[in-house]
């Protein structure tokens, strides 16, 4: 690792390191850096996805129909990767839920849509002018309520990278803005370089690095000029111009370029003392802590060939691209026909839909001519040549990439460092063969991405599995263990009998009473039900009668055979009274299975009543509801009533099916 | 006497390093099957049974006892390719007899109609499911593994098998698409 005094050196004589490769495609950067950055008019709808940034969703604290005012938090969160979204403007909240977000599939997310009331009013601010006296984690937890995270491409929440723990000795401020086309930083420099050096005064507060650094490509001198003059009195702070060469302004690439220094593949720049924020995100982070506003809106550069007027604008989150892009104008005679690029022209990604809104790292909307751009969709075979290897500033060999991925040898792209790929897309400016390589490797990621998810969830689902076997088997365990404490219960009590044998043909006698008095309970019991059936009979359609009378004589067989039981376990203890010891056990079991015959009966029994008393309700429910249409009350009931019944016969259609098919089977094997 | 000292010197040697590798047999022994464990790994754990096996632990088992490799729908080609490579098998297309490979899919449970039997509840392998006896059940997608085995058991038929929706989390960048979502656009020189 290079020396600190050593870098300061090198960086005061601007005699600065490189990064391996990198290219250096047309900027265009003249079309739209040459007017002020303009406030388009308000749009009619806003969509603001609930996640803007990398990490989780907040909860929604609003509803639909709710008043918001301009800055009111609309998200809440306790996670410590997540930052809330804020309204952009006063309005109504039309409604919550699943709209197109400013992601390359096109797919839908949670999304709130705001239809603004035009008066723009803004809730109450807190303003900590006075932050130099404030406590750092009082103005890291500011930094998160405003929504900040990074807005240079990454959406990395800001209070997250400003709350290292390890000593910081740069803090870089990154106005490369390597890509072509995009001017929103350079713009934003050039007009507001003052607010830009009040975001470093806090960051430098918080951070509390050795040296502050700002970095701006060489084709941007008026914006070196204005941050230089923003920076004049802040000794510690170097203004730096560095080369320009795409893509310099990737956050590993440019630690390179001003502190020689490498971010390990598995590591953070925070490991090797660096820490880096971009200037939008310096003026947001100024803007949170001097004016107290959250972050509800950023410069994006709309721009190319098929624009009247490439400009920048002060677009609010949730803008629909298609109002920003008709406030530019454009050129195309049919408006549809024209292809929107998010981003910048090597890693945005082409809109699917006009109503994406612009989100946090939304920097630039690219409207390119006809001929302008060349799509990659006229792919060749590699040939080779090894061009993309020479621009890669990764260090990567992109063409062993593109065969691993493109075979779905995942575990070789892996060895092959894929995910230190930086998806610049440099290889893919330079291959003459046009293939699209970046597009494997992001294909190739997200799916060892999903792979990798998937085994997390099987790890989960199998812990859970196992989880489960143990409780049954611990259950099954216990219910033996039970078991076999009543069994020696029984023994215990057994052998007690041995001892008084006089007491002994009386208990006998007593327990083969209680299993027919048993019996006789569950003769009641069926007969009382066998009543209710008929009284149903009586009311009811005859083919539910036929079904409870089926019932209520299976129940009667059951009682029968109950008693038949019973009876005999009597006849078996009389029998065996003379013997009445030697014999004793095996009489008490047959009672008990009596009484679990008569049991099984009392199961049955009121199984049948309970059906028959659900057919008898339903009767005069039917008469309530003729008589009372008007009562909603009891509709709800007779609803839930009739669904209830729905249900039932929905089972028991289940059932005869079941059933059916069995004899069906039984029938072919037959 | 060279023949005794030579015996001798084997012997003990031989002694020596029968106690060393009996020490070793009992410090560094390998509890179960570790074939099992790497089969296990790299089975979906849907736990669904399409194999015949009452799980994913007993199917793994059984592959290392020698049973076929493509009895698993939910895991699919990719598995059998998989487990093709650690049994040193060839791959094989996957057996029709126990089910086609699907998109994957989450239970859910029509709650107007759930009566609330509790049978989903007992035959969720996973126990995924929620609800207890005359209340509503209701399925925790994030930990349903789309094994289907609660459908059958429902008396009312309210449980529906849904492909899980892709979000732009899982979204992988399909590969055959021209204009919609590609990047690396070049400068016509």
């Amino acid at each position: 690792m290079t020396d600190f005094n050593h870098v300061i050196e090198r960086l005061k004589t601007n005699r600065l390191w490189r990064f391996p490769g990198g290219v250096h495609p047309e900027d265009n950067k003249q079309l739209s850096n040459q007017v002020a950055i303009e406030r388009p008019p308000l749009a009619d709808v806003l969509y603001i996805p609930l996640k803007q940034h990398i990490g989780d969703q907040g909860h929604c604290i609003v509803s639909e129909g709710d008043h918001v005012l301009k800055g009111q938090a609309l998200t809440t969160t306790y996670h410590p990767y997540a930052v809330p979204v804020h309204a952009p403007t006063s309005g109504t909240i039309s409604h919550i839920g699943e709209h197109v977000s400013a992601h390359p599939s096109g797919l839908t997310e949670a999304s709130i849509t705001l239809v603004p009331d035009g008066l723009d009013e803004w809730c109450q601010l807190q303003p900590h002018a006075d932050y130099m006296s404030m406590d750092k984690l009082k103005l890291i937890e500011i930094l998160c309520d405003a929504g900040i995270s990074g807005m240079g491409g990454a959406g990395f929440p800001t209070h997250i990278k400003a709350n290292s723990r390890k000593t910081i000795e740069f803090l870089i401020i990154n106005g490369i803005e390597c890509e072509p086309y995009i001017t929103s930083d350079d713009r934003l420099m050039r007009e507001y370089a003052w607010q830009i050096r009040q975001g470093m005064d806090i960051l430098q507060h918080i951070i509390q690095p050795k040296a502050v650094v700002v970095a701006i490509e060489d084709n941007k001198p008026e914006a070196i000029e204005a941050m230089q003059i923003a920076c004049n009195q802040k000794p510690d702070c170097h203004i730096v111009s560095v080369p320009t060469v795409y893509p310099a302004g990737g956050e590993k690439q440019l630690i390179q370029v001003l502190t020689g220094r490498e971010v390990p593949g598995d590591g953070l720049p925070e490991d090797i003392g660096t820490v880096m924020f971009n200037v939008g995100t310096c003026f947001a982070v100024a803007d949170a802590v001097c004016n107290g506003k959250p972050l509800i809106e950023r410069v994006v550069t709309l721009t190319g060939g098929g624009i009247k007027q490439p400009k920048n604008v002060w677009a609010m989150l949730g803008t629909p691209v298609s109002h920003l892009v008709e406030y530019a104008g454009l050129l195309a005679p049919q408006e549809e026909e024209s292809t929107i690029i998010m981003g910048g022209p090597m890693m945005g990604f082409t809109v699917g839909n006009p109503l994406m809104p612009v989100v946090k790292i939304t920097n630039c909307l690219l409207v390119p001519e006809p001929n302008e751009l060349r799509q990659g969709d006229n792919e060749r075979p590699c040939i080779r040549c090894s061009a993309c290897a020479d621009a890669c500033p990764a260090s990567l060999l992109p063409q062993q990439l593109y065969w691993h991925a493109k075979a779905k040898e995942y575990d070789k792209a892996q060895s092959y460092n894929l995910f230190d790929c930086i998806e610049c897309g440099a290889c893919a400016y330079v291959c003459p063969s046009d293939i699209p390589l970046v597009q494997y490797y992001r294909q190739a990621k997200s799916a060892i991405r999903n792979e990798r998810d998937e085994k997390n969830k099987a790890e989960k689902a199998k812990a859970r599995f196992e989880a489960r076997k143990a409780r049954l088997d611990a259950e099954k365990q216990e219910r033996e263990e039970r078991h076999r404490k009543a069994a020696e219960a029984r023994l215990a009590a057994a052998k007690a009998k041995t001892a008084s044998a006089d007491n002994t043909a009386s208990q006998v006698e007593q327990k083969s009473k209680s299993a027919a008095a048993a019996a006789a309970i569950a003769r009641a019991k069926a007969k009382k039900a066998q009543q209710q059936a008929d009284v149903a009979t009586h009311t009811d359609t005859p083919a539910v009668d036929t079904a409870t009378t089926e019932d209520a004589r299976k129940a009667k067989v059951a009682a029968a055979v109950a008693r038949a039981k019973a009876k005999k376990a009597q006849q078996t203890e009389t029998a065996h009274n003379a013997d009445a010891p030697a014999a004793d056990t095996a009489t008490t079991e047959e009672a008990r299975k009596a009484k679990v015959a008569a049991a099984v009966a009392r199961a049955k029994a009121k199984k049948a009543q309970s059906k028959e008393s659900h057919f008898v309700e339903e009767k005069p429910a039917e008469d309530k509801k003729k008589k009372a249409e008007a009562q909603p009350d009891d509709n709800v009931q007779e609803d839930k009533k009739a669904r209830v019944a729905a249900a039932v016969e929905k089972a028991k259609a289940k059932a005869r099916q079941r059933a059916q098919a069995r004899q069906k089977e039984q029938g072919a094997e037959e | 006497m060279t023949i005794v000292t030579a015996l001798l010197t084997l012997g003990i040697l031989a002694l020596i390093f029968g106690a060393i590798l009996g020490f070793a047999g009992v410090r560094f022994k390998v509890e179960g099957d570790p074939l099992v464990e790497q089969i296990d790994a790299v089975l979906p754990q849907t736990q669904c049974g399409q194999c015949g096996y009452p799980g994913c632990k007993p199917y793994a088992e059984a592959i290392a006892n020698g049973d076929e490799i493509n009895k698993c729908p939910p895991g699919g080609e990719a598995t059998i390719k998989k487990l093709a490579d650690l049994m040193g098998v060839e791959a094989k297309p996957l057996d029709a007899a126990h089910g086609q490979e699907d998109v994957k899919k989450v239970a859910f449970i029509r709650e107007d109609e759930c009566i609330g039997c509790t049978k989903c509840i007992v035959a969720c392998p996973v126990d995924a499911i929620v609800g207890a006896a005359k209340q509503m059940h209701t399925v925790i997608s994030d930990e349903c593994t789309g094994c289907d085995l609660c459908v059958d058991p429902c008396p009312v038929d309210c449980i529906d098998m849904v492909p899980v929706d892709q979000t732009t989390g899982s979204w992988d960048w399909k590969l055959p698409q021209s204009g919609k979502g590609d990047i690396a656009i070049k400068v016509v020189q």
